[in-house]
C-alpha cells in the first residue's frame, strides 16, 4: 500500500502533537515529586557531611526522617561572597553551585550551613562542586569551629565509572578526610592532597595533615576531587581566614 | 483464553530466552550489556525498564501497524521508542530517585538498544498486539537473563559482593590471600563473559550448532 504525501504529512503532524502532549503532561505531573527528591537529597548530603542521619537505613519513611533531622540540627544558614563578607537577603538553599561556578570569582556567592550537634559543638558546612572524569562531581564538607579541621565529607557524582571512580561516594574514600587540616602550619591554604599508589600512599608521602589516598583505578576521578576541593576552598578562603583570626 | 496462550503464542515468550536469545544468538544489544553489568542492581532495573519499553512499544506499533505510512515507518518507530524511554526516565526520577541516579545516562540509551528497533521492525509491524506483547516480554526477558548472569559474575568476582552484600568477606576468603579481580569491573570482561555464555549455550543447545 502506497500512501499519499498528504497522508504522511498529516500522520506525522498528528503523531508529533500527541507525543508532545503526553510528554508535557508527564513532565508537569511528575515535576513536584522530582523536585522533592532533589531537595531531600540536598538535605541528606548536608546532614551526612556532618556525620548525621546515620540511621537512614532503618528509617521507615526516609524523606520524613531527613526533614526531621535537618530541622533539628541545621540551625542556621547564610550566604557569603568570595571576599568573605556576608550577603543579606539571599536564601542559602536556593544557591545553584553550577551557576555560581560559571560566574567570575568576584560575583560568586556561596552557601554556609551551621549545624549544632547534640554535644553543643558547632560545625560549618560548605558546598563544593567541580568536574570529574565523565561529568560533574560535587559534595559537602563540614568543618570544626576552628575553620581548619575537616569534620566530615560527603561526595557524589553524575557519571563516574562504576566500581572505580564512582567509589568516591563510599566511606573508605571519604572517611580519611576527617581530621585533616586545610591550612598548613604557616597559615597558607593547602586544602587536600590526594596521592596515587594505593592504600597508604599519603602516609608514605609523609603528608599526614593534608594527604588522602586515591582510589586505585580511579585516579582521574580522585584527582578531580582534589582539584574541586582546592578550587572551592579558595572561594571560601577569605571568610575562613577572617573567622580564624577572630 | 486458550487461544491467548496457545502453544504458538507461548513460543513467542520462551523462544527468545534460549533458542533465539537477542544477545547470545542474535547478538543485539551488546553495548548496554557491557555498560551496566558491573553491579546487579542496575542490571535488574535496566531489564525492567527495557521490558516496559519493549512490551508497550511493541503493542503500540502493532496496533498502529496498518496506519503507519511505509516510507516513514522507521521514524514513527523511533518516536514511539523515544517517548516511552523519556517516560520511563521521568518516572524513575520521580519515584526511584536513587536507582535513576545509578543508571543515569543508560536509561536514555535504551533508545539506541538495537533489540527494540529490531523487534518493532521484524515482529510488531506484521503481527497483532497480543502476540507482539508476548514477543516484547520474551525478548526483554532473554536480554535480561544474560544481563543478570553477566552482572552476577562481574559483581562477585570484581567487587566481591552480591547485591551489595559482601559475600567474599563473609566467607573469609580474603584471609587466604584472595584479591578481587579489578579487571572484571572493566567493560572488556563483560564481552568475555558474554562470550563464555555463548560458548556454553552453543555446547548444550544442539539447535544452535550450524551444519557446514
Amino acid at each position: 500500500m502506497k500512501q499519499s504525501n498528504t497522508y504522511i504529512f498529516v500522520y506525522s503532524s498528528v503523531m508529533v502533537i500527541v507525543v508532545a502532549a503526553i510528554l508535557s503532561f508527564a513532565t508537569m505531573a511528575l515535576k513536584p515529586y522530582q523536585d522533592k527528591n532533589k531537595e531531600i537529597e540536598k538535605k541528606k548530603y548536608i546532614l551526612q557531611s556532618a556525620n548525621l542521619a546515620a540511621d537512614i537505613a532503618n528509617a521507615k519513611n526516609t524523606d520524613k526522617y531527613i526533614e526531621e533531622e535537618f530541622d533539628k540540627y541545621i540551625t542556621n544558614s547564610f550566604v557569603i561572597d568570595t571576599k568573605g563578607n556576608k550577603k543579606e537577603g539571599i536564601d542559602a538553599y536556593s544557591i545553584n553551585m553550577k551557576l555560581e561556578l560559571s560566574k567570575s570569582v568576584e560575583e560568586r556567592i556561596l552557601p554556609i550551613y551551621i549545624c549544632s550537634l547534640d554535644d553543643g559543638s558547632t560545625k560549618y558546612i560548605i558546598a563544593v562542586r567541580g568536574k570529574g572524569l565523565w561529568g560533574p562531581v560535587w559534595g559537602n564538607m563540614a568543618f570544626n569551629d576552628d575553620f581548619n579541621t575537616i569534620y566530615g565529607v560527603v561526595l557524589d557524582h553524575k557519571a563516574e565509572t562504576p566500581g572505580l571512580g564512582a567509589e568516591i561516594t563510599q566511606d573508605f574514600f571519604t572517611s580519611p578526610f576527617k581530621e585533616k587540616k586545610i591550612f598548613n602550619t604557616s597559615g597558607k591554604l593547602e586544602a587536600i592532597n590526594i596521592y596515587k599508589g594505593g592504600k597508604g600512599a599519603a602516609k608514605n608521602a609523609g603528608d599526614l595533615d593534608h594527604g588522602v589516598d586515591a582510589i586505585s583505578g580511579g585516579t582521574i576521578t580522585s584527582k578531580s576531587v582534589e582539584k574541586m576541593i582546592k578550587d572551592c576552598l579558595r572561594d571560601y578562603e577569605n571568610y575562613f581566614k577572617n573567622k580564624k583570626s577572630n | 483464553m486458550n487461544e491467548l496462550f496457545s502453544p504458538k503464542n507461548m513460543k513467542l515468550l520462551t523462544n527468545p530466552i534460549n533458542d533465539d536469545n537477542p544477545i547470545t544468538v542474535q547478538v543485539l544489544g551488546i553495548c548496554s550489556a557491557l555498560a551496566i553489568t558491573v553491579k546487579l542492581e542496575p542490571a535488574v532495573v535496566m531489564t525492567i525498564s527495557v521490558m516496559a519499553v519493549l512490551a508497550i512499544g511493541n503493542v503500540v506499533i502493532a496496533a498502529l501497524r496498518n496506519t503507519i505510512p511505509n516510507r516513514i515507518r522507521i521514524i514513527v518507530q523511533l518516536v514511539v521508542i523515544a517517548t516511552l524511554v523519556i517516560l520511563v526516565d521521568q518516572i524513575l526520577k520521580a519515584f526511584l530517585y536513587d536507582v535513576s541516579k545509578q543508571l543515569s545516562v543508560f536509561v536514555g540509551l535504551i533508545i539506541t538498544n538495537c533489540i527494540i528497533m529490531g523487534r518493532f521492525e521484524a515482529f510488531a509491524m506484521g503481527n497483532k498486539p497480543w502476540p507482539a506483547f508476548l514477543d516484547g516480554v520474551g525478548n526483554s526477558a532473554g536480554y535480561g537473563i544474560i544481563l543478570i548472569i553477566v552482572a552476577f559474575f562481574r559483581e562477585l568476582l570484581g567487587s566481591g559482593t552480591i547485591w551489595y552484600y559482601p559475600v567474599m568477606e563473609k566467607i573469609g576468603i580474603y584471609k587466604t590471600g584472595y584479591v578481587d579481580n579489578g579487571l572484571m569491573i572493566l567493560p572488556p570482561m563483560a564481552l568475555i563473559v558474554v562470550g563464555i555464555i555463548i560458548w556454553v549455550q552453543r555446547g548444550r543447545n544442539t539447535k544452535l550448532i550450524e551444519s557446514n
